[in-house]
């Protein structure tokens, strides 16, 4: 269904205002303390829609942080045992890049197969995306070597493409995004517009295709995955900016009458992951868990959820400490792979 | 196998279960009778042997552990944990008449009704009883069904033995052969079993392969040694079966903790035959 309009850019604050008046809560990227990140806004005042990549990434809005499951009450011998109601407000996730919205299809897959999620769940069905092409990349950006692009569609219920420092073309893509549209009909004038400009170019680097497939090959090539993971200190700090990392914990937070039940991300990169009780763990080493990060996103879950667990936003080598690039892993493993035949 | 936890659409609400009784099996570890508090969920509740589950004690967190009672025996069940961490202490201070939260049953199931008329095998040690006590008791309680019933169980000391009640119930019964055995030194001397470690036991016992599903549980060392035992009696990897214990937090495949290659404990296992474990990474 696509059909196009013209937004302009001077409009956005009228199409936020809108979204608000309509009881969408509307989150976009803003720059605060020099970090561009998604944020609660209610005019286009702080809008920062230039950006390249936020630090953390947007799947907060499906899968928070920190997300509250259970209250239990305790007098004495007696508990009771109540529901926290999901928070999923009508959410609109306004100028998240093509990575962003395809990370949804990710999360979605996780939460849903099998068994469904009843926190994750309603907040999927309450987000409407309205990407933003990306004009501008930088090193880290591999999405067209994971089946993305800066232009890519996937995951968005209207695109944005700029047209000029202006103007973007809104591409209509789904009945959400139409509905959207119909909230706020002012903001949007009938056109598409001329060609719109060219978009960041990011070259493939790997085919993620061939490494899904090549990948099992390398598992038990242990010096390959020590000498990728030599520098990673296990902080997990790539696991908690990422956009489709999906590991969670389940913990209880108490008080003396009083306790939660909470669910907070967690990462295949800390030691206690996945240590037994007994003290056996079975990933005792930095280099099994590197391992695992790269086989659940790039083999796993491809085989499992026919998802893969990346789109390459770069985010997680932005943020590493120790300067570890997976783009660029990820280049020397489908490389060994092909050496390997 | 749906998921029925509290109501119905949120698996995270785990059932409401009072500790009906509490034995104390060895040191530090113990054995909990649960009985549903809302009897709908008595009524709904339906498991089958192999099956595990998330305790909670309300506040401090939840444990993973097997269901150790049989789905034979209606009306409650029953799990033993050892008292290592956080909610495992806090789970051994519950009285009897306690509320404690279960969330279940997860995971796959002992194939029992493959194995009508094949001779059974059980091999345990220490705290790995437990997950095997619940097929060994659904099988007995359908013992027409099944030919020889051999049982080997091994610990630390005689002391570390679990259901050491059911232990004397087995060996006394015409139609079970149990060894018990404890690590050279872990031995009292009144001791009437065997002293010497699970793989000489079983090696000592020579049961024969032929029409026998063999079900090892142990930790990891125990598992290493017993293997070669196993297959120079004759035992292909198929006719052997295992329980495994990853560590979990979900049981649904969603937190990530039991992946192992593509596939998650929680939902693919824990059971698996020897012959599917040797298709996946060791990482259990």
């Amino acid at each position: 269904m696509s059909e196009t309009r013209i937004l302009n850019r001077a409009a956005l604050g009228e199409l936020i205002a809108a979204l608000t008046a309509a009881g969408q809560r509307v989150l976009a990227p803003v720059e605060d303390d020099g970090r561009v990140e998604f944020r609660e806004v209610t005019d286009a005042d702080r809008l920062a829609l230039d950006y390249v990549q936020t630090v953390t990434s947007a799947k907060a809005v499906v899968f928070p942080r920190f997300e509250r499951m259970l209250r239990f009450a305790m007098r004495g011998k007696d508990v009771t045992v109540e529901e926290v109601p999901p928070a999923s407000p009508p959410t609109v996730l306004l100028g998240a890049h093509p990575c962003d919205a395809a990370s949804f299809a990710t999360l979605r897959a996780v939460f849903t197969w099998d068994s469904g999620d009843a926190y994750c769940e309603p907040k999927l069905a309450a987000l409407t995306v309205v990407g933003l092409s990306c004009a501008r990349g930088d090193d880290f950006c591999f999405c067209t070597s994971v089946g993305g692009g800066p232009a890519d569609a996937r995951g968005c219920d209207i695109l944005l493409s700029a047209l000029d420092e202006k103007t973007y073309r809104a591409e209509i893509l789904t009945e959400r995004g139409r509905a959207l549209v119909d909230l706020a009909p002012g903001a949007f004038q009938p056109g598409a517009g001329a060609k719109p400009r060219p978009v960041a170019a990011i070259l493939p680097r790997f085919a993620a295709a061939e490494l899904t497939e090549k990948l099992p090959e390398l598992f038990g090539d242990a010096s390959v995955w020590r000498q990728q993971s030599l520098r990673c200190l296990g902080c997990g700090s790539c696991a908690y900016v990422c956009p489709t990392c999906t590991c969670f914990d389940i913990q209880d937070e108490r008080s003396r009458y009083d306790a939660m039940r909470v669910r907070t991300w967690d990462a295949c990169g800390f030691g206690h992951f996945t240590l037994h009780a007994s003290g056996h763990n079975p990933r005792g080493k930095q280099s099994e868990r590197w391992r695992q990060r790269v086989m659940h996103k790039f083999a796993y879950q491809p085989a499992r959820l026919q998802v893969l667990g990346c789109v390459g936003c770069g985010r997680c080598s932005r943020s590493c400490p120790v300067d570890m690039n997976l783009g660029e892993h990820l280049e020397r493993l489908a490389a060994t792979a092909a050496g390997s035949e | 196998m749906s998921h029925e936890c509290g109501n119905g659409h949120n698996l995270y609400v785990p059932y409401r279960m009072r500790v009906a009784k509490v034995t104390a099996e060895a040191p530090s570890v113990v054995t909990f009778r649960l009985e549903f508090v809302d009897p709908a969920d008595a009524e709904r509740f339906d498991f089958r042997a192999g099956q595990f589950g998330e305790y909670s004690v309300y506040g401090e967190g939840e444990s993973t552990f097997c269901i150790a009672s049989p789905p034979t025996r209606k009306g409650y069940i029953e799990c033993t944990f050892r008292q290592v961490g956080r909610v495992t202490t806090a789970l051994a201070d519950r009285d009897e008449g306690d509320i404690i939260g279960f969330r279940g049953p997860y995971g796959n199931v002992f194939p029992i009704e493959q194995w009508r008329g094949k001779k059974l095998l059980f091999i345990a040690g220490g705290i790995a009883l437990p997950p095997m006590r619940c097929v060994i008791w659904n099988c007995l309680d359908l013992r027409d069904q099944y030919d020889d019933i051999t049982i080997i169980y091994g610990a630390r000391t005689v002391a570390d033995l679990v259901y050491k009640h059911e232990l004397a119930e087995w060996g006394a019964r015409p139609d079970v052969t149990l060894y018990t055995t404890v690590d050279p030194g872990g031995q009292t001397a009144d001791w009437q079993g065997r002293v010497g470690f699970v793989p000489t036991v079983l090696e000592q016992a020579a049961p024969a392969a032929a029409n026998t599903i063999a079900i090892v549980c142990g930790p990891p060392i125990m598992i290493k040694l017993t293997m070669p035992v196993l297959a120079r009696l004759g035992f292909e990897p198929d006719q052997i079966f295992t329980t495994l214990e990853n560590r979990m937090k979900c049981g649904v495949g969603k937190c990530g903790r039991c992946n192992v290659g593509p596939v998650y404990v929680c939902k693919d296992g824990p059971v698996f035959t020897m012959a599917q474990l040797a298709g996946l990474p060791a990482e259990y």
